[in-house]
């Protein structure tokens, strides 16, 4: 760990919000993308079932 | 013929991006492993702004995607109005909140990085300001989006919306350049990269090469981003369609 | 395009138009701005240009989704989509007859009002010059978020957050102007960029809001 001096609360809360909401980007992109494609397989499979 | 239009087709672009994501992903993993932890670890301190200079490696390159993601929303609306290919559209609509996120980040980290360097969290200085009107245009193509229920109506008019904006977008930056000068230092990385200008202003190059991987990293959790939220709402835009199909027999 | 002029101005003059609306909600800003930051004179004077202004940007927009809204719903806006008259010319005269009924009233209002603020004498001339010059940018920017907006049910909220960012430059312009002129600056480049601006809002935005219109009448 670097001495950060007294700026150390500004560094380590820049970073920690920044990665916080990149990570919540992350994630929320990958959980809609399951939930959809998922979603979408299952009408595809119920429409060529009836088609 | 190959060109590059054929990535318009949507199920290519599917298993295109399918093909590349991964490899994408790792090197923005990889790439903005290393920059954040040189930067962070690594490199000496500021002889003025002490260890806040390690905020610049996820400050400038937040902010520079927060300008280029706009840009490229630009470019894929004005694709959607001349070709009217859907996967333009819809990666118009993808790339928008990571826009908005990285305006917000920008905004965070610079308010944070003002309070101890100018005594102030936040000044009405032009460029935090223009980027604050910056995050109320990516807030209003977003609503927008979502506000209207018809897939083709909503392209045509957010694509729209996005030239307008943008004309509006850089004439507020050139207003509001004019309405106060401000206490944000110029744009410093690319004279650093040109090895010119002043040597006070100047980014140094122990800076220089993390910032620089670090921005790489951020231009590729982007394309990797963009890739997985185009092929959602692809995914989404399919679906709705075959919901539709079904309601009509 | 002169008979749609007048159906406009008859429309919005008739009661329930809103006509008159824009102006007392103009005053109630004026009102409220005291209460809310004190009655010191001296202070007031000073923010007496950016209050009046931003009064009439909100007044302008609490009138906009009227432009379209009513002859959408009982469907005269798909008459007027085929009539003779090019789409563009129609967004045009809807722009300037929601100017007549609503800016022009503000910018004649706007000096009575400054007297309530303890505006400079130095502020009235330059004032209404700003207002006179902006206003109508900032009813055909009005008129092209309108059209955005003009098939959703609860498009209000929408309308103002697509619209307000667009306001910016026009706003910074024309308040930078009258302020310049009361601390005896040169107003001249405010002037030239806020002309600037509303001639080239007039020139091409109607472009785009009938592109809008066309889209949504589809």
């Amino acid at each position: 760990m670097p001495d950060l001096g007294k700026y150390a609360d500004a560094v380590l809360s820049s970073y920690a919000v920044s990665l916080g909401l990149i990570v919540a980007l992350v994630v929320l992109s990958i959980l809609r993308a399951r939930k959809v494609r998922s979603a979408l397989e299952e009408v595809e499979a119920r429409v060529k079932k009836d088609g | 013929m190959s060109s590059i239009w054929e990535y318009a087709n949507p199920k290519k672009f599917i298993a295109t991006t399918s093909r590349l994501l991964p490899w994408v992903t790792g090197l923005a993993v990889v790439l903005m492993t290393v920059g954040l932890v040189w930067g962070f670890f690594f490199t000496p301190d500021d002889f003025r702004q002490g260890s806040t200079v390690k905020i610049i490696y996820i400050h400038v390159p937040a902010a520079m995607m927060a300008i280029n993601t706009w840009a490229m929303m630009l470019v894929t609306s004005l694709v959607w109005i001349v070709r009217r290919h859907h996967v333009s559209a819809l990666a118009a609509r993808a790339a928008a909140p990571i826009g908005a996120v990285m305006t917000v980040i920008a905004l965070a980290t610079g308010a944070i990085w003002g309070q101890p360097m100018w005594g102030t969290w936040w000044e009405w200085d032009p460029r935090l300001t223009s980027f604050l009107i910056l995050f109320l245009f990516y807030l209003g193509y977003i609503a927008l989006w979502s506000a209207i229920e018809d897939d083709d109506t909503a392209a045509d008019l957010t694509s729209i919306l996005c030239l307008v904006g943008s004309v509006f977008a850089i004439l507020s930056r050139y207003a509001v350049n004019f309405w106060n000068q401000g206490l944000h230092q110029g744009a410093s990385v690319l004279r650093a990269g040109a090895l010119v200008g002043d040597t006070e202003e100047r980014v140094s190059n122990v800076f220089a090469t993390p910032l620089f991987i670090s921005m790489a990293g951020f231009v590729m959790l982007f394309i990797a981003l963009v890739f997985l939220r185009t092929q959602t709402e692809i995914r989404a835009r399919r679906m709705r369609a075959l919901l539709a199909r079904e309601r009509m027999q | 395009m002169i008979a749609l002029l007048l159906r406009d101005l008859r429309l919005a003059i008739r009661a329930g138009g809103g006509f008159g609306l824009g102006l007392a909600f103009f005053l109630i800003v004026v009102v409220l701005v005291p209460f809310g930051v004190g009655p010191n004179s001296s202070l007031l004077s000073k923010i007496a240009p950016g209050i009046l202004w931003l009064g009439a940007l909100l007044a302008c927009l609490l009138s906009l989704d009227r432009i379209f809204a009513l002859d959408w719903e009982d469907g005269s806006l798909d008459l007027l989509a085929t009539a003779p008259l090019p789409l563009e010319a129609i967004v045009s005269v809807k722009a300037l007859a929601h100017w007549l009924t609503t800016g022009l009233p503000l910018v004649i209002a706007a000096p009575v009002f400054g007297v309530l603020l303890n505006l400079p004498a130095a502020g009235y001339g330059p004032l209404v010059l700003s207002l006179l010059i902006g206003t109508p940018a900032l009813s055909v920017i009005g008129t092209f978020g309108a059209a955005l907006t003009v098939g959703l049910k609860r498009g209000g909220l929408l309308l103002s957050l697509l619209v307000l960012p667009l306001y910016v430059p026009t706003l910074i312009f024309g308040a930078e102007m009258a302020r310049r002129s009361i601390e005896g600056l040169s107003a001249q480049t405010s002037l030239l960029m806020l002309a600037g601006i509303t001639s080239a809002v007039i020139a091409l935005l109607p472009f785009a809001s009938a592109a809008v219109l066309r889209v949504n009448l589809r």
